[in-house]
């Protein structure tokens, strides 16, 4: 994250001393918050020698302190989390609703009841000391454990000493607010399916482990040492400790390869299914008739190792954590009025008649009818829009909107489930995704395997068959079918793909599923958005020019720019300071003019010129604004015009080094909002063939992407994802590039943060290389084959060769696949490997989504790292 | 030397003894988490301090549930 890098915690000064106990004592200054780390930018609180950023930090402080728990700043520094205050103090109350209760509990018994909350913030050893030492601080609370990897903690707590609304209530207190959406409503995790993997690796495995010795004997000829009860017993034993490897641990893919059968596609898992089943019948049938040991540690040993590819799979995709489905983002509760009276509800209770109110900022849970109310709704979720709409009493809203301004009433016109968001995405999603998945690497190559081999199968057979040896037929048929090792297959994509995924999120780049990838390879062309993708927006780029503000003025035009979340105002509010929100009368926002409004008797007008001028502002002689480039606010106190805020759009460093590497490979282009002035500047950088596009719209930007699909190509559109969303949503690869938390959009394949946007060239680099791993894992599994195959089809395959050619034909596929990525991921990824995401972690975001950690004494890095993706770790 | 029917088939009993075992484990939640085990060592407290179920009872010298 940008912005504060010059007020490092580790640099910031300690306050000057105090006398003991002094408190509240005001300083201006650069230093660390003790509980929390950010910064303390105008209202710094000390006490005991310690600095504060915030009342919130202060208190959660002193009840640590106070409870015993001091211990917490010792296992970290600067292990809190900021306290948002603004949470509204009941908003917990609806967990306390039974029917809420009966799906969020894990288990009660009326004495004692668990419930497993899920906190973002957990990201450090303290954090997690801390959440599993609750029971200090209520008695009521009994014993708390902490997943870590999950970010989640179990409470076992007494229902009738505490109530779960307070426990919700205590963890937000302290900055570890329990994240509830409505999936915690509507399903468990599926821990039963987790376990039962487990236990079929553990079975597979046994087995192996047992067949394979008990092979031994067979493979060095010492079978007639003992006579044939040993060679036999060891047979049967083998053949009965297979059966269940066979039955249970290999069920999944019995599974799969049926449904793809009925569904008459072949994917990678009809070979597999196949080639065991032939391992099985082969080495009964040899063994029941006495004519050979059959294939058995061969068959365990493809279980085994395909299992354990599964499980590594698995790892990758919940280290990472992306699933974020768009029903991550629906509030919780809702606050339903019925006769008069308010009360706040979980939206799953919400029926259609239902009316609910909602304030500033809150998202409309379902299709709704506003009712009363000026409502100026803020699509930015659904259409991409980032200007609010205005809309007036009757008119139909849909889901996923947020209310801007004062608090409106609406009634509820369709049941939540239903909504109109939920089958966007839906649909959305598939159209996106749809097709692709069978369109992988690996179902291609698998489609082409299954039927080469089966050729070649046949082949053989009838080779055989016609030659008038038909017993040697048969074991040519089958040998085939054994020794054509899928296992390669079913590997190489998800151990390069899956590496080369967590080797990204380590240097800050987060993609949706390993199947991006492989998108990202098929890339021939890049649209860049400007603002904000391109250029940095921070509050530091901000000069005023004009008649000096004091500082009672500035805090009426914060109080002003609070009100409205247009990202100028947002960068306006941070940078006029923090301090005592003043009330607004007569607040208005015109998008795409400007804002007004009355603080403490005082009219105040915000916004472009032309806006300014129909207010019948005197604007005179304010031409030599318009040369400067970057916007332009202006402002105007109690009729007079005051001045302007010019905010600056500075590119990104090493956007140039960037662009001019992506130009000889990809066609790009540049799509943005803004006027005309900086087309000379960035037509330098884009180069000459590349396409410049101003005064771009949202619906132009996808139109835009819409044309260059139509003539073929796969685009890759990088935006923010605040007036991009569409564009987002339409290209082959959507990277959505996020500064704060809340930005982020759902539509996107890729989140990497600003910093990281240089980055861009290496990703698609990365990207191209695994594929061409990949590709190359396959080549050498058929090399592998190709000599399996030769041999099984002159039928002369002994066990022994099988038990050695397909183990390791699996295990060099998995060690090349995994090493080749490591290396060029390293060689890709090497300069500026060392560029540590800095500063504080946003709070408590809605999403949450847990921003980069700040720079931990090492030893505590690795911690970080586990947690929160985007820390970077020496490999 | 038929005495290695016997040996054979004791050390796969212990064999599956063991794969019990593995099978319990999983079922009692014991892989539920790896990682965070690992954290708890670098708190620097006792580890009989956290309580068992609910607070009320005593804390027992095991913190296992």
């Amino acid at each position: 994250m940008t912005g504060f890098s010059s007020l490092k915690s580790s640099t910031a000064p300690e306050p000057p001393a105090s006398s003991p106990g002094e408190t509240e004592r005001r300083f201006q200054g650069p230093f660390a918050c003790f509980h929390c780390g950010e910064p303390c930018k105008d209202a710094l609180l000390v006490q005991d020698e310690k600095a504060f950023c915030c009342q919130g930090c202060l208190v959660v402080h002193d009840l640590l302190a106070r409870s015993g728990l001091g211990h917490f700043y010792d296992l970290g520094r600067h292990p809190g989390s900021r306290v948002s205050s603004d949470a509204a103090a009941d908003r917990w109350t609806c967990l306390d609703d039974p029917a809420v209760q009966q799906r969020l509990l894990d288990f009660t018994d009326g004495k004692m009841s668990r419930v497993t909350f899920q906190v973002p913030s957990i990201h450090c050893v303290a954090c997690v000391w801390l959440l599993e030492n609750l029971f200090r601080l209520h008695a009521g609370i009994g014993r708390s454990d902490v997943n870590f990897p999950r970010r989640e903690v179990a409470i076992r707590f007494a229902p009738g000493q505490v109530k779960l609304s307070e426990i919700a209530a205590l963890l937000a207190s302290m900055g570890y607010e329990p994240k509830l959406t409505l999936d915690d409503l509507e399903k468990r995790p599926g821990d039963p399916a987790r376990r039962r993997r487990w236990i079929q690796i553990g079975v597979a495995g046994f087995a192996f482990g047992n067949i394979m010795l008990f092979s031994f004997p067979g493979y060095f000829g010492m079978d007639g040492f003992h006579g044939p009860m040993l060679r036999a017993l060891f047979d049967y034993l083998s053949l009965a400790l297979a059966l269940p490897v066979l039955i249970y641990s290999a069920a999944d893919y019995w599974k799969s390869a049926w449904a793809s059968i009925r569904q008459r596609t072949v994917t990678l898992d009809v070979p597999i299914a196949a080639g065991l089943a032939a391992l099985y019948a082969q080495s009964a049938g040899e063994i029941l008739s006495g004519h050979g040991h059959g294939y058995l540690d061969s068959l365990v040993a493809l279980v085994f190792f395909l299992l354990c590819g599964r499980a590594f799979q698995q790892k990758t995709h919940d280290r990472l954590a992306f699933d974020r489905d768009y029903k991550s983002f629906f509030p919780l509760s809702a606050r339903r009025r019925s006769g008069g009276r308010e009360e706040s509800v979980s939206i799953s209770t919400l029926r259609v008649g239902d009316r609910i109110v909602l304030r500033n900022g809150e998202l409309i849970p379902a299709d709704a009818r506003l009712v009363r109310g000026p409502a100026l709704i803020d699509y930015s979720f659904v259409t991409g829009e980032s200007e609010p709409v205005a809309k007036p009493e009757g008119e139909h809203l849909y889901a996923g909107g947020k209310q801007v301004g004062e608090a409106i009433e609406v009634e509820i016109a369709k049941p939540v489930s239903e909504s109109y968001l939920t089958s966007l995405w839906n649909h959305e999603s598939f159209r996106k995704r749809g097709g692709t998945d069978l369109n992988t690497l690996t179902n291609c190559y698998s489609r082409r395997f299954t039927m080469v081999v089966a050729a070649l199968a046949i082949g053989a057979a009838l080779f055989w068959f016609s030659a008038g040896n038909p017993a040697r037929a048969l074991k040519a048929f089958t040998s085939v079918l054994i020794v054509a090792c899928p296992c390669a297959l079913a590997l190489a994509a998800p151990f390069t793909l899956g590496t080369a995924q967590r080797l990204l999120a380590r240097a800050g780049i987060f993609l949706r599923n390993a199947l991006v990838l492989e998108r990202l390879a098929q890339v021939d062309a890049v649209v860049f958005d400007k603002t904000g993708t391109l250029t940095v927006s921070s509050a530091s780029d901000i000069a005023m020019e004009g008649k000096p503000l004091s500082p009672d003025e500035q805090s009426w035009i914060a109080a002003l720019t609070s009100q409205s979340t247009h990202p100028h105002s947002a960068r306006l509010t941070e940078w006029l300071g923090e301090g005592r929100r003043r009330p607004v009368q007569s607040f208005s926002e015109i998008p795409g003019s400007g804002l007004s409004g009355c603080v403490e008797g005082h009219e105040i007008v915000l916004g472009s010129l032309s806006w300014l001028q129909s207010r019948n502002i005197g604007t005179n002689g304010q031409s030599a604004f318009k040369n400067h480039a970057g916007s332009a606010v202006h402002v105007a106190l109690d009729g007079e015009y005051r001045g302007a805020f010019i905010l600056s759009n500075p590119l990104r460093p090493e956007t140039d080094p960037l662009l001019r590497d992506l130009a000889t490979q990809y066609d790009i282009a540049l799509l943005s909002g803004d006027n005309e002035k900086e087309r000379p500047r960035f037509a330098e950088w884009f180069g000459g063939g590349a396409r410049l596009h101003f005064h771009q719209s949202p619906a132009d930007k996808l139109g835009f992407i819409r044309q260059l699909q139509q003539s073929g190509k796969t685009v890759m559109m990088v935006g923010d994802g605040l007036n991009d969303a569409g564009a987002l949503r339409q290209s082959d690869v959507g990277i959505a590039v996020v500064e704060k938390v809340g930005a982020f959009s759902p539509a996107s394949d890729v989140i990497l943060e600003g910093g990281k946007v240089p980055r861009l060239a290496d990703l698609l680099r990365i990207a191209r290389r695994s594929t061409r791993i990949v590709r190359l894992s396959f080549g050498i599994s058929a090399a592998y084959n190709l000599v399996g195959i030769g041999i099984a089809a002159a039928g002369i395959l002994s066990p022994l060769i099988c038990a050695i050619l397909m183990p390791l034909s699996s295990v060099s596929v998995v060690l090349f696949a995994c090493g080749a990525t490591r290396w060029a991921a390293a060689r890709a990824l090497r300069s500026g490997n060392q560029d540590f995401t800095t500063a504080g972690r946003p709070a408590n975001s809605p999403g949450g989504y847990p921003g980069p950690a700040k720079p931990l004494p090492s030893g505590m890095e690795e911690l970080a790292f586990r947690g929160r993706p985007g820390k970077e770790v020496a490999a | 030397m038929n005495v290695i029917l016997i040996l054979i088939l004791a050390s796969l009993g212990i064999a599956l003894l063991f794969l019990a075992g593995f099978i319990w484990a999983v079922k009692s939640g014991q892989f539920e988490d790896t990682y965070t085990p690992s954290l708890r060592v670098l708190t620097d407290e006792e580890p009989a301090v956290r309580p068992v179920s609910l607070s009320s009872i005593q804390p027992k010298s095991k913190s296992h549930e």
